[in-house]
């Protein structure tokens, strides 16, 4: 328990610090951060918009630490702003709908991946030397070495432009109402499976990998020979006596990959032009777009440091030594 | 039918198949072991004793194999069974105590949990009522009953290690095979734990082989003493015999180690610094000799005090020279 | 130290792995030098491959196979600085951290784990957005978000050897703090070293690809990412036109893999556990017996 809370104080830590960040970011550029920003619209935003930029960033004439805490306020009271590119809608509304999508794709694409590399990973471990073993490694660490949305590229390319198999962008058909139909349900499926394939495909193997590996060197151990040498069948030691302490370190390394993981998910939105958090980033840079630009940022660390701790509470539900304080 | 003779290893031999070719661990060991007795196999880290241990469960891990001899347990070679009855062996009829209790325990499991599982497993009895014998496991071991949910972190090592000599016996095993239980335990806790043994074994009767590197503590405890060194058994006796008589140089040296409490010189007996010149401990010069390159002749010959050409040259038999007493020297041997 | 390099010697993978960036680099180093310039309209734009143009042409007409080969020095003199870069930060905090210990350990090692955390992507993109496009922009950017991870695990390794027989030793003896970190701790990390250096490399090529792929590097300067950002604009996939980002990613990858290669070489080295025994397989195999659980038996003699 203590433990958790004290991860807590450090996960609310980075949480400052992250907003601090981007309160800082845009106040380092050189020059006059106003000036520079609005000069870069070439004076195409009427006065309300330029109002709303000035009040989204706490531009004013107070001093700084003035300007910090309004800024704090704000978003305390989570009001990111005013979207340039979307005028007049409000940046936590824009990225409401993508947040929905970016869920629903990398959170059940993550979980699909790591589920299935970690019982490879097992498999390839239990049978050293077996086919699995040999070949699994070199072609994961191939498969894994190409980039996120290349093969996104490349998948799209190939099953969907070239055989057509899937639609080729966005979450779902746009002639399909948005209600719990079954054609609306399965548009939603379609459109998903190919950019949910790319995670996968691209992090299986390093999931693999780790659980191989971290599963050789427990199957070292002392207590692995004992429970051998008490009858116990393959199988049970395998579970209950290997794999159960390999997930330890196994769930630590998900936990500190989640970053890395939603970077590459936001890549491959980019590519299928699916309507997430990664398509709005892109767009809102293209546009310039600064408060939504900052309004994502913002909600991606922070979903990232949420998603950290809810790892963190796995860990210790799956670690007795953790529960107690110790480690 | 019972058999008097629990256990005969004959010549047996392991290997290690590496890439540089074999490694021979042991090599051509034979010993018996009978029914009740204790008998100890003595020898440094790297002479091949929890090799053989582990060979007769069949759990060396590659790139190990058995590539000579048999190992007969109530009658039947166990390089003849196939995986079925091996597992079957395990734990019922042949259980394994190792050393640090620390390793040898599963972190994430409670230790009651581990009890049951060798229990369940062997026994088909419901979840319930191998909790109620795990429980009754620990009483015999004077643990409170009620740790039946504690983890493996929350317990001392000497409760470790106790812990783990109830799920060997949990199932009353015929042949208990203990590898430095006692080792990684502070001196007061392994006397405990070795009265417990003794005690166990005088309730329930079941054969040990007990193995250490500590040779006062086998001396203590055991009926027979199997001396090994560089993977081959250079003596075997009766533990007094052994005591007063030994007779292999190794075994010499390794009994000239203990620093004696009682100073025979002194008029008082007690010497603890005071009367008389304190004895001489003498160490065994020179180091185990790599497995891989191993001297030919007899394997102790460079370090020998008493060594001669055909020691050199000619690996010595185990040969007995009194009751009960066998020895692999040639200097004996005339 | 040279115990290692002996046995990389005699690692198929670690071989295979240096192979393949023998030829990058050996591409990178001379390759500009035979293709001319790579941004000159040459042919028709987005004509597949032919013998004139092996790996036909862009969208804007240029040469696929000349930016491929100009975008390599690009690309891998920047990934491979900002690697050097992030492991040498990551080093010095790490072992200061790690060998003082105490506040000091504390507050470094706070300081490197919020860096750890903070996602990398949404970080590169707000700073790379506000700040002038360009290489070193980006080299910056990776060098700013990249150095926590190589820290953590030199921290890691540095603590474990502080409290070694030989350090404590030198500690002891009342040696120079400066001198035992040089002298003793880093000759002994250099295998943890490389491979951190080859790790940071890997992530490092792979998320400058992407940013600049994202069109936050310098998009008139050839490179790998800015090469694939080109095809992306162009419609490559519409188009059908997979000659324009095909080769880029295949060596992103192939350099990648090499790395990867090399790295699982030494980590197979660290850790012998993790070595498969074949000559023990073969002598099963040839017996009629595979490895299994319990110990085989062997009887034939072989000599």
């Amino acid at each position: 328990m203590r433990y958790l809370l004290r991860r807590l104080a450090f996960y609310l830590l980075a949480a400052w610090a992250s907003i601090t960040l981007a309160f800082v970011i845009p106040r380092l550029m050189p020059g006059d951060p106003e000036a520079t920003m609005f000069a870069r619209f070439h004076g195409k935003l009427d006065p309300q918009a330029m109002a709303a930029l000035r009040d989204t960033f706490g531009f004013s004439d107070e001093p700084m630490w003035r300007q910090y805490i309004s800024y704090l306020g704000h978003v305390a009271s989570g009001d990111l702003g005013v979207s340039v590119s979307y005028f007049p809608a409000r940046v936590g509304d824009v990225i409401a709908t993508g947040m929905v999508w970016t869920l629903f794709l990398a959170g059940m694409a993550v979980v699909i991946a790591y589920a299935l590399g970690t019982l490879l990973g097992i498999a390839a471990a239990w049978r050293r030397g077996g086919w699995l073993d040999s070949i699994g490694p070199p072609l994961f660490v191939l498969v894994g070495a190409f980039p996120f949305f290349w093969l996104a590229m490349l998948l799209l390319f190939l099953f969907g432009f070239t055989l057509g198999w899937t639609p080729v962008r966005h979450a779902y058909d746009s002639r399909v109402s948005a209600e719990l139909s079954l054609s609306f349900v399965w548009s939603v499926v379609t459109h998903a499976a190919l950019p949910a394939i790319t995670i996968v495909v691209a992090t299986v193997g390093s999931w693999m990998l780790d659980m191989r590996n971290t599963m050789v060197s427990i199957l070292g151990e002392d207590y692995i020979t004992m429970a051998h040498a008490k009858g116990l069948p393959p199988r049970r030691v395998m579970f209950r006596y290997a794999a159960r302490n390999a997930l330890l370190p196994s769930v630590t390394s998900f936990g500190m990959a989640l970053g890395f993981l939603l970077s590459g998910s936001l890549l491959t939105e980019i590519v299928f032009s699916y309507p997430g958090q990664g398509y709005l980033l892109i767009q809102a840079v293209r546009s310039l777009d600064y408060p939504l630009i900052q309004g994502l940022f913002l909600t991606i660390t922070l979903a990232v440091l949420g998603a950290n701790f809810l790892v963190d509470i796995v860990y210790v539900w799956l670690d007795p030594r953790a529960r107690r304080g110790q480690q | 039918m019972m058999f008097t003779e629990l256990l005969r290893v004959e010549d047996l031999r392991v290997e290690y198949l590496t890439e540089a070719g074999r490694v021979r661990v042991v090599d051509d060991v034979s010993f018996t072991l009978r029914r009740g007795e204790i008998l100890g196999l003595a020898g440094e880290s790297g002479s091949g004793k929890t090799t053989i241990a582990l060979a007769i469960l069949r759990l060396l891990k590659a790139p190990a194999a058995i590539t000579g001899g048999r190992i007969l347990f109530e009658g039947r070679d166990i390089l003849d069974l196939d995986e079925v009855e091996l597992r079957r062996m395990r734990g019922r009829r042949i259980a394994l105590v190792t050393q640090s209790a620390m390793n040898a325990l599963n972190p994430v499991l409670t230790i009651g949990e581990q009890l049951a599982d060798a229990i369940i497993e062997h026994e088909r009895v419901t979840r319930f009522r191998a909790r109620e014998r795990a429980r009754e496991q620990l009483q015999v071991v004077g643990i409170d009953p009620d740790r039946v949910r504690s983890y493996p972190h929350e317990l001392s090592g000497g409760m470790r290690q106790r812990v783990v000599i109830a799920m060997a016996l949990a199932l009353s095993p015929s042949l208990v095979l203990m590898d430095e239980p006692t080792t990684a335990l502070d001196v007061v806790i392994q006397r405990d734990i070795l009265v417990e043994i003794a005690k166990l074994r005088d309730e329930r009767g079941f054969t040990i082989l007990f193995i250490s590197h500590d040779l006062s503590l086998l001396l203590e405890m055991c009926t027979r003493i199997g001396v090994l060194y560089a993977g081959r058994l250079v003596e075997a006796a009766g533990a007094r015999s052994l005591a007063e008589k030994p007779k292999h140089p190794y075994t010499e040296g390794l009994i000239r180690c203990f620093p004696p409490l009682v100073n025979r010189a002194a008029p008082a007996g007690l010497h603890f610094g005071r009367a008389g010149p304190p004895p001489r401990l003498v160490g065994i010069g020179g180091a185990p000799p790599d497995p891989r390159d191993p001297p030919p002749g007899c394997h102790f010959h460079p370090r020998c005090a008493r060594c001669v050409a055909v020691c050199r040259t000619t690996e010595p038999a185990l040969i007995t020279v009194a009751k009960d007493h066998e020895v692999a020297c040639h200097r004996l041997q005339s | 130290m040279t115990g290692v390099i002996n046995q990389l010697a005699h690692n198929r993978r670690a071989l295979v792995g240096l192979a393949i960036l023998g030829c990058f680099a050996l591409l990178a180093l001379v390759g500009p030098l035979f293709v001319g310039d790579p941004t000159a309209m040459v042919a028709r734009p987005l004509s597949p491959p032919s013998w004139d143009h092996w790996l036909g042409t862009t969208g804007q007409g240029q040469d696929v196979l000349a930016q491929t080969i100009a975008g390599a020095r690009t690309t891998l003199v920047i990934g491979f600085t900002v690697g050097f870069a992030q492991v040498a930060i990551g080093a010095l905090v790490g072992t200061t951290a790690g060998y003082v210990g105490s506040r000091v350990d504390d507050a470094l090692s706070l300081v490197i784990n919020i860096f750890l955390i903070m996602p990398g992507l949404p970080l590169m993109v707000i700073v790379a957005a506000y700040m002038p496009t360009g290489s070193i922009t980006i080299a910056l950017v990776l060098v700013a978000t990249g150095w926590a991870w190589s820290a953590r695990v030199i921290r890691a390794q540095a603590m474990s050897l502080r409290d070694r027989d030989f350090v404590l030793a030198a500690r002891l003896a009342g040696e120079n703090p400066l001198r035992i970190v040089t002298h003793e701790i880093v000759p002994n990390m250099t295998s943890l070293l490389a491979s951190a250096f080859i790790g940071a490399t890997i992530y490092a090529i792979g998320a400058e690809v992407a940013l600049e792929f994202l069109g936050l590097g310098d998009v008139s300067a050839v490179s790998w990412g800015t090469n694939l950002y080109w095809a992306s604009n162009d419609s490559a996939l519409l188009t059908g036109a997979w000659w324009t980002f095909v080769p880029t990613g295949t060596c992103v990858a192939l350099v990648g893999s090499a790395l990867a290669l090399v790295n699982s070489a030494i980590d197979e080295i660290g850790n012998p556990r993790l070595r498969t025994e074949h000559a023990f397989e073969d002598e099963l195999r040839a017996a009629g017996m595979s490895p299994g659980l319990s110990t085989p038996v062997l009887r034939r003699e072989v000599d």
